[in-house]
């Protein structure tokens, strides 16, 4: 018991992220309403960056931007992670602002939200 | 440095600003700089092949000013060069045989900015193609899917919007497994750039240390491509995003995209992860799984559509079963069996797509097979490339379906066992089936037509009936020189590492 209890406190961030990323993707995948597709997508996309961001971060290190003149890799945390999330941020973004898009087209036209209604009023329509 | 080195990196800038500037000129200029921008590419590529086949050797190239751990790279080798030169010929065709349909299908409004897509297509795929960083390739895949789903919806009716939101749906759940896959591997090893990832994987691999996290990385990059390319379990959204899109966009998804997507899985698992350790853990064998279950419920639910378009769509789930049963095999025949199949099959169905929307507009508009009677008398030139395509996707020889089975069969041999068996029975009943529902097209479309389909507004489309000359030489071509194309592969693969 003792022992779980640290391999937790020592892996909180990977357990916290990996947990979010199972609730992002079954949201996306699993719930009829868009607009909560969408939000499970953002958790899922945000559960990634948590991993990242915990992978490069450093206990007692400082952001890496030189500061008093300090050239030696020691004070400064890894900056690959942090970049790789800033990307990442752009990339989910911009998913995000398409699938919403979509949302507002599908909405205009069928009047719901829930995916699973779409389908069938699609189904009944001609070509 | 050769100044022919700078080509992958030049098309990718050239097709990227292509983009940008499309968005600002008119329709028709937006639609012919599309059609020679590929024809650049394909140009260049061919060049850079050249120069590839005299030095023998492949080449990275420093992208900033970051040397090898630490900055971005590409990475030029032979099968890069032939596959960018194959997927921009099939853009290129397939962009200007669906030329006249957009003016018809797409808001006036809107024409330019599908042009803008089709480059932004080109531009993902040669970038996944041609990189060397794993994070980098994560970026071009979501570029790719946004241009894609577009792409999709461009023809707006209820149907390509929902298949366009499942798409995305789709996609994205398989962009999430990849990018968690990614910082995985990242945290196992430390690096991006392919090689460096590789050198760490092996001498995990051979410490025999972190074996469960390598197997997740493994599984992790096989569904989340997976999703991607629509094999077989998660192909639900392929159907309908493949036959009311417009036929540039489902040619081009069909025959680009998803091969885009297997091929830099081929990256991930033969040079990333590297071909040993693969080979060595046993989670690949799901892939060999699924992509004989693709083989047959693909074709099964090609036989039970009667609509043409659909048809094509789900004998594409098949025939990617094919390609991942392949690699399923672990085995480098079975990878030179792939990827000699993503080359043929690529051709072969961007033409039959084009062709089948060619085909239906001389049947009033029908995809339906009993309005299709007899109407490759009306429009011969889409009747023979179809024929054409529909052969060597069957696998008639001397064109090239036949000469991928050939090279499926010898890696099951090469196998041997259990394996070898379910791959034979597997290929023998997909062909089988292949035969019954591409015979069956064909036939119909050269039985006498029930009644005349007079359209006064019909005119022949010159622009698709090159596409399609072009389409047809293609195909044949790819048979014809199945031998130079298999070795070059093989040198290919062998550079690989």
């Amino acid at each position: 018991m003792e022992n779980l209890w640290q391999i937790i406190n020592q892996h909180l961030d990977e357990i916290v992220a990996v947990i979010l990323f199972g609730v992002g993707f079954t949201t996306l995948l699993l719930h009829r309403n868009l607009i909560k597709k969408i939000i499970g997508l953002n958790i899922m996309d945000t559960a990634v960056y948590l991993f990242l961001a915990s992978l490069g971060y450093v206990e007692g290190r400082g952001a890496p931007i030189l500061r008093d003149g300090l050239t030696s890799a020691e004070h400064y945390i890894n900056p690959v992670p942090s970049g790789l999330v800033l990307t990442g941020i752009v990339v989910s973004v911009s998913v995000t602002a398409l699938m919403l898009a979509l949302t507002i087209r599908l909405y205009r036209r069928y009047h719901t939200l829930d995916f699973d209604q779409i389908t069938l009023m699609m189904k009944g329509e001609d070509d | 440095m050769e100044f022919v080195k700078n080509v992958p990196f030049f098309c990718i800038m050239l097709c990227m600003v292509s983009a940008v500037i499309s968005s600002m000129l008119p329709r028709k200029a937006a639609r012919w700089i599309t059609v020679f921008l590929s024809m650049a590419v394909a140009v260049m590529n061919l060049w850079l092949l050249c120069f590839l086949l005299r030095s023998n050797e492949s080449f990275t190239y420093m992208m900033g000013h970051f040397p090898a751990p630490w900055g971005n790279e590409l990475r030029g080798g032979l099968l890069e060069a032939l596959m960018t030169i194959v997927f921009s010929l099939v853009i290129l065709s397939s962009a200007l045989g669906g030329m006249d349909k957009q003016e018809v299908q797409i808001d006036e409004a809107k024409q330019n900015l599908f042009s803008v897509m089709l480059d932004l297509v080109l531009a993902g795929m040669v970038s996944m193609v041609y990189t060397n960083d794993l994070f980098t390739g994560y970026v071009f895949i979501e570029i790719l899917t946004l241009a894609s789903c577009v792409l999709i919806m461009a023809r707006q009716n209820g149907r390509t919007m929902v298949s366009a939101t499942r798409y995305m749906i789709m996609s994205l759940l398989g962009s999430g497994l990849i990018t968690i896959g990614i910082t995985i591997t990242y945290s196992l090893t430390g690096h991006l750039l392919m090689e460096n990832i590789h050198e760490s994987m092996v001498a995990l691999h051979q410490s025999g240390s972190y074996e469960g996290p390598i197997t997740v990385v493994i599984g992790l990059f096989f569904v989340g491509v997976g999703i991607k390319s629509a094999l077989f379990p998660f192909h639900t959204w392929l159907a309908d995003a493949y036959s009311y899109s417009t036929p540039a966009a489902s040619s081009i998804l069909s025959s680009v995209v998803s091969k885009t997507y297997i091929f830099f899985l081929i990256k991930i698992l033969y040079r990333t992860i590297g071909f040993e350790v693969i080979r060595d853990n046993r989670v690949l064998e799901l892939m060999f799984l699924f992509g004989i279950a693709a083989m047959i419920f693909g074709s099964l639910s090609a036989i039970s559509s009667h609509d043409l378009r659909r048809m094509c769509a789900f004998s594409s789930v098949a025939q990617i079963g094919y390609i991942y049963a392949a690699m399923g095999l672990t085995l480098e025949a079975g990878f030179v069996a792939a990827l000699y199949h993503m080359l043929v099959h690529s051709l072969a169905k961007s033409s039959m797509f084009i062709a089948a929307s060619s085909l239906s507009d001389v049947s009033g508009n029908s995809k339906r097979f009993s309005d299709l009677r007899g109407a490759g008398f009306r429009h011969r030139t889409a009747g023979v490339c179809f024929t054409v395509s529909a052969m060597s996707i069957v696998g008639i020889p001397p064109l090239g379906g036949f000469i991928s089975k050939l090279y499926f069969g010898k890696a099951a041999f090469a196998y041997g066992g259990a394996h070898m068996w379910v791959m034979l029975l597997a290929l023998a009943l997909s062909t089988l089936l292949n035969v019954l529902y591409f015979m069956k097209t064909v036939i119909t479309l050269y039985r006498p037509a029930r009644h005349d389909f007079e359209n006064p507004d019909y005119r022949p489309d010159r622009r698709a009936n090159a596409a399609m000359w072009l389409m047809t030489a293609a195909n044949l071509l790819a048979g014809f020189l199945a031998q130079p194309i298999a070795d070059l592969v093989h040198r290919g693969l062998a550079m690989f590492v």
